[in-house]
């Protein structure tokens, strides 16, 4: 008999290490597998298929009795939560052990590149081109259009970079690919290589993400030979939010405070050091041997519009069942948030769900018809951004949310440009006079002039997608924005 | 083990200043005024120049606090799901510094927080006294 754990952050975090211990004192073989994204059922254990959770080290012996039925979900495959699924990214999620070469390789490993040096660079792109995958960070820009661009420039060092600077709240999707499929966000790194001419990889990880850090780093030793003449180094970051934003990463990866940059020059010209770089979302690059291996018709058989393929949406906060559901685009709101994620935790109303980190606007229910999609979130005022949900209930005061954006802003702003760096200070100031109850009507409609200036002035999203939770706070939930006692 | 050991291990790196901070701050716990001034010297840069960076980034302290940390998560899944409540609930005390930071990517199962490298997850107003105390 052996029993499978997964070993993520988020395993951890519930406690599958007491869990696995236990098994293990018991005299079982204990394998560590990646997580099926199932969270509120982790430490989740599976035996021949067959899942319990979520399993403390006390539940044990009866597992092993056979009488924990309360804790048995059937088998984890056909588990609704799973079968519903279009699992493309995550397809190896919870199947595999994340370091092990032999189970990367068996589940359909390296075909990506293998295929991509046959194809050469030229059909590489016009493969990932015709793919329609775009950027999953948050911007949505058509990866092969980038990769063209990095490929068609000249220069005598090229780099790729992978923004995993994860750092949305209601996002997780990154550091389960990191720490569950490391290998396959090198193979696609490596694609990457391929096809724009570029030996260098470099991985920037935000230092909050130890777990999946030591993985890709054990991941990036483990295939090097694999992957030659194409090097990936990884990279941690010191703790700054904006180092998500592109032009600040580079900054960070060169040894520079990480402020943000103008554009132009784009970084597929002048990126790092200078040099023409592609710098994409983990998501992304994790996405690419699959369109590789399957080819790009097969992608893009997904999807709605010009969002096309899948997105592993992550559905968090104070939801029932939470965790990570990689679909099509096109699925509604309203789906993702009552019928997969099965309402609130606290068994209390949603009233609002956050949608695309904490630059996303917040939506209530009227808005739950709209579909997961790029442009249907852009003509709702919203955006999906790197595919977060935050789920809240009808205890949460939107007016101190909308203060928190601006506290968020102000806290992570990297200060070099000023709509941003004033604008956000400003902004708590009067949204505090607003919750103090002082001039409510005038202070709403300078905060609304504030945010104007914010998004149309800043040079990056931080301060320029600020607003979005605030006039969105604003516009829906206005009876929180009223006079206060 | 000591600054110029760190500066050699990083010296054929491209942009090595981040890594050498870590390490800094890995050994002595904070970034001192020797060091700022040993490293300006190793990559050609101004004290001002190092400093700049340092004080830029969350991470990087640039006197020493010896207090253990608890990093607690303070961002709006973990808000969804209570985490105000119960950081107000925890005890004042001065032995344990409890640092705020955004996201652990633990968001379907907050409040979250992380001691080292040790993660915790589903914290309430005990398991996060316990945590104080057990720390």
């Amino acid at each position: 008999m052996k029993i499978r754990i997964a070993d993520d952050a988020l395993a951890l975090a519930c406690g599958a290490e007491d869990v696995a211990a236990a098994f293990a004192k018991a005299g079982v073989e204990v394998e560590r597998t990646s997580s099926w994204g199932m969270h509120w059922l982790e430490p989740l254990v599976e035996i021949d298929g067959i899942g319990y959770g979520p399993v403390a080290a006390s539940d044990v012996q009866t597992i092993l009795d056979g009488v924990a039925d309360k804790l048995c979900i059937g088998r984890i495959a056909d588990h609704p939560f799973i079968a519903r699924q279009q699992r493309l990214t995550f397809a190896r999620a919870g199947r595999t052990a994340p370091l092990s070469l032999e189970d990367y390789a068996a589940t359909g490993g390296w075909q990506g590149l293998t295929s991509a040096r046959a194809l050469g660079p030229d059909a590489t792109i016009e493969a990932l081109i015709a793919s329609g995958l775009r950027g999953r960070g948050g911007a949505g820009f058509p990866a092969g259009i980038k990769w063209r661009t990095v490929a068609q420039a000249h220069a005598d060092q090229k780099y790729i970079v992978c923004n995993a600077d994860e750092g949305d709240s209601g996002t997780f999707a990154d550091r389960m690919a990191m720490e569950g499929d490391p290998f396959q966000l090198i193979e696609g790194m490596a694609i990457a290589g391929l096809a724009v001419g570029a030996t260098k990889g470099y991985v920037y990880i935000r230092s909050e993400y130890p777990h999946a850090i030591a993985k890709m780093k054990a991941a990036a030793r483990a295939c090097a030979h694999l992957i030659a003449p194409f090097d990936v180094e990884i990279r941690v970051g010191a703790g700054a939010y904006v180092c998500g934003e592109e032009t600040s990463l580079l900054n960070s990866l060169e040894g520079k405070r990480g402020e943000v940059r103008a554009k132009p020059p784009l970084p597929a010209l002048e990126g790092l050091f200078g040099k023409p770089t592609v710098v994409n979302n983990v998501l992304t690059l994790t996405t690419v041997p699959w369109i590789l291996a399957h080819g790009a018709e097969a992608y893009a058989a997904y999807g709605m519009g010009r969002s096309r393929g899948t997105m592993p949406i992550q559905i968090a906060g104070n939801v029932m069942f939470g965790g990570l559901f990689e679909t099509a685009f096109g699925i509604s709101l309203g789906e993702l948030v009552q019928d997969i994620g099965g309402g609130t935790a606290s068994g209390r109303p949603v009233r609002a769900v956050q949608v695309g980190g904490p630059l996303g606007a917040y939506h209530p229910p009227s808005q739950f018809g709209t579909a997961f999609d790029y442009e249907a979130f852009t003509a709702v005022d919203g955006l999906i951004g790197h595919g977060g949900l935050v789920v809240f209930d009808d205890s949460v005061d939107m007016a101190k949310q909308a203060r928190f954006a601006m506290e968020f802003c102000a806290a992570e702003s990297c200060g070099k440009c000023t709509p941003c760096r004033l604008g956000s200070t400003r902004g708590i100031e009067t949204l505090d006079r607003v919750l103090a109850g002082e001039n409510v009507s005038e202070n709403l409609a300078l905060i609304e002039d504030l945010c104007d200036t914010m998004k149309f002035g800043s040079l990056c999203a931080l301060g320029g997608f600020t607003p979005y939770p605030v006039l969105s706070a604003m516009t829906h939930f206005p009876e929180d924005f009223g006079e206060r006692q | 083990m000591q600054i110029a050991d760190i500066l050699i291990r990083h010296k054929d790196r491209e942009g090595p200043l981040l890594p050498i901070l870590h390490d800094v701050q890995a050994l002595f716990g904070f970034v001192c005024e020797d060091s700022i001034r040993a490293i300006a010297d190793a990559l050609n840069l101004t004290r001002a120049e190092v400093h700049g960076v340092v004080s830029f980034y969350h991470d990087f302290r640039t006197a020493p606090d010896a207090r253990p940390v608890i990093k607690l998560c303070r961002a709006e899944a973990c808000q969804a799901r209570g985490v105000d409540a119960v950081a107000a609930a925890v005890p004042q005390q001065d032995r344990v510094k409890i640092e705020t930071i955004y996201c652990l990517g633990l968001c379907s199962v907050g409040p979250a927080a992380m001691v080292g490298t040790t993660v915790h997850a589903r914290l309430d107003t005990e398991k996060l006294a316990a945590l104080v105390a057990a720390i």
